[in-house]
C-alpha cells in the first residue's frame, strides 16, 4: 500500500508538473482528487484491510489527498493573477489623451471685475444697486448740485434723447434715485456698478464705458472713513501694497471733494511707464456728499452726512488683466475673449 | 491757463523753483499739465558778427567771424540779412534747440562752429512770430552786451506751468488769484496793484450815455480816455501776454489782454469816435446780424446779449466785439468798457460762436470787485504806456450787490467733516493764510469770504478750504463703524454668466448705439426706436433694440478674421420707446456657429445644441418641464427652424436659425428676456423622498407623421401613464429608409416606480398597453417593431 501511494505522488508530481491553463488543471482535479479519481479509488481499496491498517493509511491517503489540493489552489490562483495581469495589461490606456470635457467658455474682464467690486462692498454691508442708463437730465444733473447751464456740464459731453431724457454720463445718477427712493429716510450704503455714456472716442476714452458709484449715507461720517474705505478698496482690487493719496478737488456734488490717487501697483511707485514717472495714478472721484444732494433727496444735512465716490470700471480691468487700449474691451475678438477663460487669483486683504 | 511765473512774482514772492511751485500747487488742488521753460533752449550767446563774407562754393552763405567775448567763432550762416557789425543770437556747439543740438560741422569746405539763431529757431509758438522773426536772423540792438545770455537780455527767460485748473476755480484764471492761491500756499503776502492815474476835470457822465435793458448784465462800467498813441508795447508786457499764450498786437490792445491776464475781468475797448456817445445793452434780435472781429457775419438770436449803439450791435458781449469799433492804428480816444454778464447765458452764446479767454472767465464768474478795479488799472496803465488822458468819471449800471459773504462754522463741524482734530488756533491760521477774516461769536467762527471767492457760498466750502490748506492728504484712513448688517447683490445674472460660460460661450461686451439701419432686426415690434440727438457717426445714432444685432456683427468681425467656431453670449439692456416712454429690458442673447467641441470630438453646432444650451440653463433655473419651444416664423430667422420660447404661456423669448438671406453661413441665435424670466417665482429646492422599491423600465418606439411634435407625444404618454410613471425619455429620433418617407420614428424609454410598493410586471403592463393604446389611437401612430 506504501509502495502504491509513493507511485501516486510521483505520478502526481510529475502530471502537475507542466500544467498552466484551466483546461489541464481541470483534468488534474478530477483525475486525483474528483469523485472518482485516483485518491478515491486508493481509498476504496482499503476497505479489505483490518481496522488499525485502515487508520494508518486513511490518514496517510487524506493526507497526499490535501498535498494535492494544496498544489491545485495554488496553480489555480496563479493562473488567475496571470490572467488578471494580462488583462489588465490589454487594458491599458493613453493616459495623457485629452479627457472628454466641454470646451470652456469665457467671462468678459469687464463684468469679473463688476464680480470683485460687488463682492468686497457687499463684505461691508453694501447693497447693490441698479439704474435705469436712459436717465433724466434731473437725475444724471439737477438734482447732483448741476443746475441746466452749469460749466461743470461741459467736462462730460452727453448723448441727449430729448430735453429731459439723456443717456447717463455717470452712476452718480443712481445716488439721486437711491436717496429719493428711500422713503424711510434710513441709512444708505450702496454701490452701483454700471454703464455710462459719454460722447467721447479714442484710444483711452470710450463713448461707452463703466463707473461703479458708491454712496454712504449716515451719522458723522467724515473724510477719515472715507480714506479708511477706500484703502481697503485700493488693496482689494490692485494688491496689498497699494497706498492711497488724496489731492483736493472739485465735483459739483462734493464738497469737500477729493481726487484719489493709487500707488502704481506696476513700479511699487518708483515711477514708470504707467504712472508716468509719478508713482501714481488717478483712480477715483470721491468726497463728501453735498448738503443741496442731500436736501434734494430729503436728507437734512444738518443731521445727515455721507461720502461717494466712482470710478472706472474698465480701467480697473485693463489694469488687472494688463490690457493696453479700452478699445479691446469692446472689439470682442474671440481670441482676446477666449483668454479669460478661468478663475481670477483671490486678493485676501487682511 | 498758462501762469508766467515773472508775471505772478509781481504780485507774490515765490521762494522755490518752477517745478516745485507747480507739485504744491497741485498738492492744494491745483493740477498742472506741464511746466518748464518758456523758451527750452540752453547754451546761447550773445555775440557781434565782425567779419562777414561770402562762401566760396555757394552763392547765398555768408562766412561769418563771430565775437562772442572770450573768443571769435567762425560760423556759417545763410540768413538774407547777415551782416558785419550786427548784434546776433548765437547757439554756441552743445547748444539744445527745438529744433536739435547744434554741432561743429564742416559746410562745403568752410568749418562752423554754431548757428546765429532767428526768433522761429528758438521755439517761440508760431501764432507769436512776425514775418521778420521767420525771414532772417533775429537783429540785436546795438548796444547788446556780448557774451552774455540772450534769453535773459530779450526778458524771455520766463518759466511757465500749465494748469488744468478745476471749474469753480475761476478766480485762478487771474494773475492776482493765482497770488493769493500762492500766497496761502507758502504763508505770503499778496502785493499792491498800482491803480493810480491823473484825471481831467470832465465828468463823462455828461457826455455819454449808458442804457442797460436787460437783466442778464448786473454790472456795467465805463471810462473814457483820450489821446492814446498806439504803439509797440514795451517788452514786458509782450513777453508776459506770450508767455500767457495771448499774441500782442499793439500798447493799447495788450493792455485789455494785460488787465484781464492780472484781474481775470475781460475788457472791451471801443474807438470811441467810431462808437458815438452812447451804448445800449440788450438782447439781440432774432437773426440780427453782426460782423465780429474776426470779419465772421454772425447770425444772433435772443438768447444772445449784445452791445449797441443806435444803429446795431457793435459787440457780442462776453464773447467777442464788433468789427466796426475796433481799435485801429489810427485810434485816438477810447471807451472802455468793464462789466459781468449772466454766466449760463456766455455760456450758450459762446459754444455757439467761440470760446474766447473773455467768455471762458465770464463764464466762470466774475468778482465783481474786479471790474472796478480792471476800469482803473486799464487807466493806469494806458496813462503810462499809451501816453493816455483820463476823462474824470465813470458811467455806472450796478444791479448786484457787492459784499463780502460772512460764514458761520464751529471747529466741531470742521473736525467732524474732515475726520481729524485741529485746534481753533490751527484752524485760524489757516484762514488767515487764505486771507480770510473772521470773528468770534460764543462758539461760532463768523467768517468773511472775499468776493474773489466766488466758488465759497456755504460752510462745507470752507471745510474745503481747510481741509486743502491743512493738507487734504494728512487725513489718516480709519476703519468706518457702523452697524452690522448684510449686503445685498442679486445673484441671477452672475448665476446665468457662469452657467454659459461653463457651456461653453464666450462672454461679450457690445455697444448699446447702432446704426437706426439695424435697429428692427431680429424683431417684428411694433415700436419707436430712440436716436440720440447728437451721435457722434450715424453708425452710432439709434439705442439697440436687440442685443442679436450687435452679437452678429461681432460673428462677422471674427469670422472675417479666420475664426470659424464662434459661441457668444451677453447680458445687456435694449430699449424702444411707445407712445411718449422708454423703456429698456435686459436680455440675454446667444449666438452660435460653427462647431461645438467635447474634447476630441466636436459636432456641427445646430438649433438642438443652442435649445439643449437653453434648456441646461433654464432647468437649472428651476424652470423643469414650465417651459415650452413651439415653432415659430420670426424676422430674420430660417422659417423652418425657428421657435417660441415660452413659460406658463408667456412667450419669453426666441430661438432660431438666421435667414440664409441674411447669413449664408448657419449661425443659431436666441434672445430671451431675463425681465420678464427673473420675474417668474421659482419653488425652492427641497427634498423629495426616493422611492426604495424598484423601477421597472420599458421601451417603446412609435412611427407617426413628421407634423407630430415630440412634446405633443409626450403630454400624451404623461396622461396616460398616470402616477406610476415616473420618467419619460427620448432615446431616438428615426428618419430614412426604413419607414415612409413622411414619417419619423420616436423612441422613449419609460419608467414606472411607486413609492409604497414594488410593481408587479402585469399591473405595468397593464399601464403600458394604455399608453400605447391612446398614442397609436390619438395620432395615428405605429409600433416600430411591429
Amino acid at each position: 500500500m506504501k509502495d502504491k501511494i509513493q507511485s501516486l505522488q510521483t505520478q502526481f508530481a510529475a502530471d502537475s508538473k507542466n500544467v498552466d491553463d484551466r483546461m489541464a488543471i481541470q483534468e488534474l482535479k478530477t483525475k486525483y482528487i474528483g469523485k472518482k479519481g485516483l485518491i478515491t479509488e486508493l481509498m476504496s481499496s482499503l476497505k479489505d484491510m483490518d481496522k488499525e491498517d485502515k487508520k494508518t493509511y486513511g490518514q496517510l491517503i487524506n493526507q497526499v489527498r490535501t498535498e494535492f489540493v494544496t498544489v491545485i489552489d495554488e496553480k489555480e490562483k496563479s493562473l488567475a493573477q496571470a490572467e488578471l495581469d494580462r488583462k489588465l495589461q490589454e487594458e491599458t490606456i493613453d493616459v495623457s489623451l485629452p479627457g472628454e470635457k466641454i470646451k470652456r467658455g469665457s467671462l468678459h474682464p469687464f463684468n469679473r471685475i463688476i464680480e470683485d467690486v460687488e463682492d468686497f462692498f457687499v463684505s461691508m454691508g453694501y447693497d447693490v444697486v441698479d439704474g435705469p442708463e436712459l436717465e433724466t437730465d434731473e437725475n444724471c444733473f439737477q438734482r447732483l448740485n448741476v443746475p441746466l447751464g452749469h460749466p461743470a456740464r461741459d467736462a462730460q459731453d452727453t448723448f441727449y434723447i430729448d430735453e429731459e431724457y439723456l443717456l447717463r454720463t455717470q452712476t452718480s445718477a443712481v445716488q439721486a434715485r437711491t436717496m429719493q427712493e428711500n422713503k424711510e429716510k434710513t441709512p444708505i450704503r450702496m454701490i452701483c456698478p454700471g454703464k455710462v455714456y459719454r460722447r467721447d472716442d479714442d484710444a483711452t476714452h470710450s463713448h461707452q464705458f463703466g463707473q461703479v458709484e458708491g454712496l454712504v449715507v449716515d451719522k458723522d461720517i467724515s473724510l477719515a472713513d472715507l480714506k479708511g474705505t477706500l484703502e481697503l478698496f485700493a488693496k482689494k482690487m490692485l494688491g496689498e501694497n497699494t497706498k492711497v493719496r488724496f489731492r483736493p478737488s472739485f465735483f459739483p456734488f462734493t464738497e469737500p471733494s477729493v481726487e484719489v490717487d493709487v500707488s502704481c501697483f506696476k513700479c511699487g511707485g518708483k515711477g514708470c511707464t504707467l504712472c508716468k514717472q509719478t508713482g501714481w495714478i488717478e483712480l477715483l472721484g470721491a468726497g463728501m456728499v453735498h448738503p443741496n444732494v442731500l436736501s434734494m433727496g430729503g436728507y437734512d444735512p444738518k443731521v445727515w452726512s455721507g461720502f461717494a465716490f466712482g470710478t472706472g470700471l474698465d480701467r480697473l480691468a485693463m489694469f488687472r488683466y494688463a490690457i493696453p487700449d479700452i478699445r479691446y474691451l469692446y472689439t470682442n475678438d474671440v481670441r482676446f475673449l477666449e483668454q479669460f477663460a478661468r478663475k481670477d487669483e483671490e486678493n485676501v486683504i487682511k | 491757463m498758462l501762469l508766467s511765473r515773472k508775471f505772478v512774482s509781481d504780485y507774490v514772492d515765490i521762494d522755490v523753483d518752477t517745478k516745485t511751485l507747480a507739485e504744491d500747487m497741485t498738492g492744494i488742488g491745483n493740477e498742472y499739465d506741464s511746466c518748464g521753460k518758456l523758451l527750452p533752449v540752453s547754451n546761447l550767446v550773445i555775440g557781434k558778427v565782425v567779419d562777414c563774407i561770402a562762401h566760396p562754393d555757394s552763392d547765398h552763405l555768408h562766412v561769418c567771424q563771430v565775437d562772442i567775448g572770450q573768443e571769435t567763432l567762425q560760423i556759417v550762416c545763410g540768413a538774407p540779412n547777415v551782416r558785419a557789425g550786427l548784434k546776433v543770437i548765437v547757439a554756441l556747439n552743445g547748444a539744445v534747440l527745438p529744433g536739435g543740438i547744434i554741432k561743429k560741422s564742416i559746410i562745403r569746405g568752410q568749418e562752423s562752429n554754431g548757428m546765429l539763431c532767428s526768433m522761429a529757431e528758438l521755439g517761440l509758438e508760431h501764432k507769436f512770430l512776425t514775418e521778420k522773426d521767420v525771414a532772417g536772423i533775429q537783429e540785436l540792438p546795438d548796444d547788446a552786451p556780448v557774451g552774455q545770455d540772450p534769453i535773459a537780455y530779450l526778458q524771455l527767460d520766463d518759466e511757465v506751468i500749465d494748469f488744468e485748473l478745476t471749474s469753480n476755480r475761476g478766480d485762478l484764471l487771474s494773475i492776482l488769484g493765482m497770488a493769493y492761491e500762492i500766497g496761502a500756499l507758502y504763508q505770503k503776502p499778496v502785493k499792491e496793484i498800482d491803480t493810480t492815474f491823473a484825471e481831467t476835470k470832465d465828468d463823462i457822465k455828461k457826455s455819454f450815455t449808458l442804457d442797460v435793458q436787460t437783466d442778464k448784465c448786473p454790472l456795467f462800467l465805463v471810462k473814457k480816455v483820450t489821446n492814446v498813441t498806439i504803439k509797440e508795447s514795451p517788452d514786458f508786457i509782450k513777453n508776459r501776454l506770450i508767455a500767457s499764450g495771448i499774441r500782442p498786437i499793439n500798447n493799447v490792445v495788450d493792455i485789455s489782454n494785460y488787465v484781464m491776464l492780472e484781474t481775470g475781468q475781460p475788457l472791451h475797448y471801443y474807438d470811441a469816435d467810431r462808437l458815438g456817445d452812447r451804448l445800449i445793452v440788450r438782447m439781440a434780435a432774432d437773426e440780427e446780424v453782426l460782423t465780429t472781429l474776426d470779419h465772421q457775419e454772425r447770425s444772433l438770436t435772443d438768447q444772445d446779449i449784445v452791445i449797441a449803439t443806435l444803429d446795431g450791435a457793435v459787440g457780442l458781449a462776453g464773447v467777442m466785439g464788433g468789427l466796426t469799433t475796433e481799435i485801429e492804428e489810427d485810434t485816438k480816444n477810447i471807451i472802455i468798457e468793464a462789466a459781468i454778464f449772466d454766466s449760463t447765458t456766455i455760456r450758450k452764446t459762446s459754444k455757439k460762436v467761440l470760446r474766447s479767454e473773455a467768455s471762458n472767465r465770464f463764464e466762470k464768474g466774475i468778482d465783481p470787485k474786479r471790474t472796478y478795479l480792471a476800469l482803473l488799472r486799464s487807466c493806469y496803465l494806458l496813462e503810462k504806456y499809451a501816453d493816455a488822458t483820463i476823462v474824470g468819471g465813470m458811467v455806472e449800471h450796478k444791479n448786484m450787490p457787492i459784499e463780502d459773504k460772512v460764514i458761520p462754522i464751529t471747529v466741531e463741524k470742521i473736525n467732524q467733516i474732515l475726520g481729524i482734530t485741529l485746534s481753533k488756533e490751527e484752524i485760524l491760521t489757516i484762514f488767515d493764510r487764505l486771507a480770510f477774516t473772521y470773528k468770534e461769536q460764543d462758539n461760532t467762527l463768523l467768517v468773511t469770504v472775499p468776493t474773489r471767492r466766488t466758488d465759497i457760498s456755504i460752510a462745507e466750502d470752507l471745510i474745503e478750504e481747510v481741509g486743502r490748506i491743512y493738507g487734504i492728504d494728512k487725513i489718516v484712513g480709519k476703519p468706518m463703524i457702523l452697524p452690522v448688517k448684510p449686503g445685498y447683490v442679486n445673484k441671477d445674472k452672475r448665476y446665468i454668466r457662469h452657467k454659459l460660460a461653463d457651456l461653453g460661450l464666450n462672454e461679450t461686451l457690445s455697444y448699446a448705439l447702432i446704426s437706426d439701419k439695424d435697429v428692427y432686426q431680429f424683431t417684428d415690434q411694433q415700436f419707436k426706436p430712440i436716436k440720440v440727438l447728437d451721435p457722434m457717426s450715424e453708425e452710432r445714432n439709434t439705442l439697440r433694440y436687440s442685443l442679436l444685432t450687435s452679437l452678429l456683427s461681432i460673428y462677422r468681425y471674427n469670422r472675417a478674421r479666420g475664426q470659424k467656431d464662434i459661441r457668444l453670449f451677453e447680458i445687456g439692456k435694449g430699449f424702444y420707446a411707445l407712445g411718449d416712454r422708454y423703456y429698456e429690458e435686459t436680455k440675454l442673447s446667444i449666438l452660435m456657429s460653427g462647431q461645438y467641441w467635447t474634447g476630441l470630438m466636436s459636432q456641427k453646432i445646430d438649433f438642438y445644441i443652442l435649445k439643449g444650451i437653453l434648456e441646461e440653463l433654464l432647468d437649472s433655473l428651476g424652470f423643469q418641464q414650465r417651459y415650452s419651444f413651439v415653432a415659430k416664423a420670426h424676422p430674420d430667422l430660417h422659417p423652418g427652424q425657428s421657435a417660441s420660447i415660452s413659460i406658463n404661456n408667456q412667450i419669453i423669448g426666441f430661438i432660431g436659425k438666421i435667414h440664409p438671406a441674411v447669413e449664408k453661413e448657419d449661425v443659431y441665435v436666441a434672445e430671451l428676456s431675463l425681465d420678464k424670466l427673473l420675474a417668474m417665482r421659482v419653488k425652492g429646492m427641497q427634498y423629495k423622498e426616493i422611492s426604495k422599491y424598484p423601477a421597472i423600465s420599458k421601451d417603446v418606439a412609435f412611427v407617426v407623421d413628421r407634423s407630430i411634435t415630440s412634446e405633443m407625444l409626450e403630454k400624451t404618454i404623461k396622461k396616460a401613464g398616470g402616477h406610476l410613471l415616473t420618467s419619460i425619455r427620448l432615446f431616438d429620433l428615426y428618419e430614412g429608409e426604413h419607414i415612409a418617407a413622411d414619417k419619423k420614428s420616436l423612441a422613449y424609454s419609460l419608467t414606472f416606480q411607486d413609492m409604497k410598493r414594488t410593481l408587479n410586471e402585469e399591473e405595468v403592463m397593464t399601464i403600458f398597453d394604455k399608453i400605447i393604446h391612446s398614442v397609436t389611437t390619438t395620432y395615428q401612430a405605429d409600433l416600430r417593431d411591429k
